[in-house]
């Protein structure tokens, strides 16, 4: 709504809006997001193409949640445009939503169902009904190992098994992009080897973003990163040229302290 | 796209009406319901005292007082549930669009409401064996009775856009009620016009215009006039589009 340009953009894909090979899946232009008088994400682009896995990497309140709540239509951006699949999010939410799935940070839950309902109110929500919804919770229960719990009420579930059960949902209608916010946060070694197996895998053929605190996560899935410190990019890159962004520095590790600033200094 | 839209709100409706039947909310409330809509006609209504088999004084009077409470405890969970357990942001980032979520939800909360207003049929049988009521005032009874509940609900609605808090949710929309029953009170409305010097009475009768009590009195002895329906539609639109602009600032 802020800028006109976006109208005329917008405009070519309402004829067709499924054909749009050559674009990027998620195109993020000057994306800036302010809180009263805090610059939360300041100028951030970034586009990320079918088979592209690109993770997110960041101190805390650096900005990668609010960036991510932007690009899946959550938050309005104060200013910049982002386009899922090449449809506008500003201007055409609705249809961009449909592409993107989305497990947000600390996997929320309706905790008066079961799991296979709420699968299967997810699943009604992103069109799908009768055999097709069945088909759909059946294929994420097995990917995500939820038989067990199947019935289960939503309320009685450990941590992995509730952050499974969202991350089921957010790949429940076979997205073509995929947004996690800290997909692995609150796993245990077993259950992250498995999710980050899994996001591999989809990455294939899929447009994946993730946000994580833990580095070697980000060598062992990503095939691009990105640090973002205060509302900022601050390094973009594979893993390997950024293991090599700072002279001197061999892991991933030492890059990222050494080019983000910890929140107790000023 | 039509479609889509209509199985958006359906899909929100079904998961909101079935919600409550799983908590234990719902049936207390309804029971409440039952013995205070019951109690009132026949200890304070004295409703066999009376010997008159129509409604409106011993029954459908009270409705407004049970609604001011208990209609807020049936809403108050509708959106205020949603922030508290972050499923909002689950919801905004499903492809609908915020109306289909509010629609969804208040027709859910409404189907309920209908449901505990329903089993006071008991009190319409009675009354058919020990009199000849008049069908006329029961059935506009019933509608005015239900539509002040709706009012309340929507009200309800709104507040619960604007908190993750059930409970600042349940005192804020019991206020916003008893404001809007108050200000009608035939009883309050003419001390406050005898008070207040005669050039005022027209401002104190608009305001008394403005509440839910005004209209309800009407249509509860019988006389269904559509400017009343309209009140308490027009009650609830702008309640829904003040959810709505909640729901925007929650993600602003």
């Amino acid at each position: 709504m802020q800028d006109s340009q976006c109208v005329t953009l917008a405009l070519p894909f309402h004829n067709n809006p499924y054909n749009h090979d050559s674009d990027p899946m998620i195109q993020v232009q000057n994306l800036r997001k302010v809180f009263g008088s805090k610059v939360a994400v300041d100028d951030v682009s970034f586009t990320v193409e079918k088979g592209q896995v690109l993770g997110f990497l960041g101190p805390n309140g650096a900005g990668k949640s609010t960036s991510m709540r932007m690009v899946t239509g959550y938050f309005r951006p104060t200013a910049g445009s982002i386009k899922v699949g090449g449809i506008d999010m500003l201007e055409e939410p609705e249809l961009a939503k449909r592409s993107i799935g989305y497990l947000p940070e600390n996997a929320p839950l309706y905790s008066d169902m079961t799991v296979a309902s709420f699968l299967g109110f997810c699943a009604e929500m992103r069109g799908l009904n009768g055999a097709a919804k069945a088909k759909a919770i059946d294929r994420v229960l097995d990917l995500c190992f939820l038989h067990k719990v199947r019935n289960q009420s939503v309320d009685t579930l450990s941590k992995g098994y509730r952050h499974r059960t969202c991350f089921a949902q957010s790949i429940i209608h076979d997205p073509e992009v995929l947004i996690l916010d800290e997909p692995t946060d609150g796993l245990d070694p077993n259950q992250k080897h498995e999710i980050r197996n899994l996001i591999k895998h989809m990455g294939e053929t899929k447009a994946i973003i993730f946000s994580t605190h833990i580095l070697e996560e980000v060598e062992a899935a990503c095939t691009r990163a990105m640090i973002i410190d205060r509302g900022k990019v601050v390094a973009d890159g594979t893993p390997a040229q950024l293991k090599k962004l700072v002279p001197g520095c061999n892991t991933l590790d030492e890059v990222f302290r050494s080019i983000t600033r910890s929140d107790l200094e000023k | 796209m039509k479609n889509r839209d209509l199985a958006n709100t359906m899909a929100i409706f079904k998961r909101e009406f079935l919600s409550y039947f799983n908590s234990p909310v719902l049936y207390v409330i309804v029971v409440i319901f039952l013995l205070a809509a019951m109690g009132f006609a026949f200890f304070f209504g004295r409703f066999l005292d009376s010997d008159n088999a129509s409604l409106t004084q011993a029954f459908f009077f009270w409705h407004p007082w049970i609604y001011i409470v208990l209609a807020p405890a049936v809403g108050m969970r509708m959106w205020s549930e949603e922030h508290r357990l972050g499923t909002f942001e689950l919801l905004m980032t499903m492809p609908l669009s915020p109306w289909q979520a509010i629609i969804g939800k208040f027709v859910a909360s409404a189907l309920v409401w209908a449901i505990g207003l329903a089993l006071t049929f008991s009190i319409v049988l009675t009354v058919c064996w020990l009199g000849d009521p008049d069908p006329g005032p029961i059935m506009t009874g019933y509608a005015a009775s239900y539509l002040y509940a709706l009012g309340c609900l929507a009200v309800t609605s709104a507040a619960s856009a604007y908190t993750r808090s059930q409970v600042v949710c349940f005192i804020v929309s019991v206020a916003l009620c008893i404001l809007l029953t108050l200000i009608g009170y035939p009883g309050i409305v003419d001390t406050v016009v005898r008070t207040l010097p005669g050039s005022l009475e027209s401002v104190v009768r608009f305001v008394s215009y403005l509440s839910f009590m005004d209209h309800f009195y009407e249509m509860s002895k019988g006389i269904l006039v559509i400017r009343d329906v309209l009140y308490f539609v027009s009650v609830i639109v702008i309640a829904l589009v003040v959810t709505n602009m909640g729901l925007r600032s929650k993600r602003a």
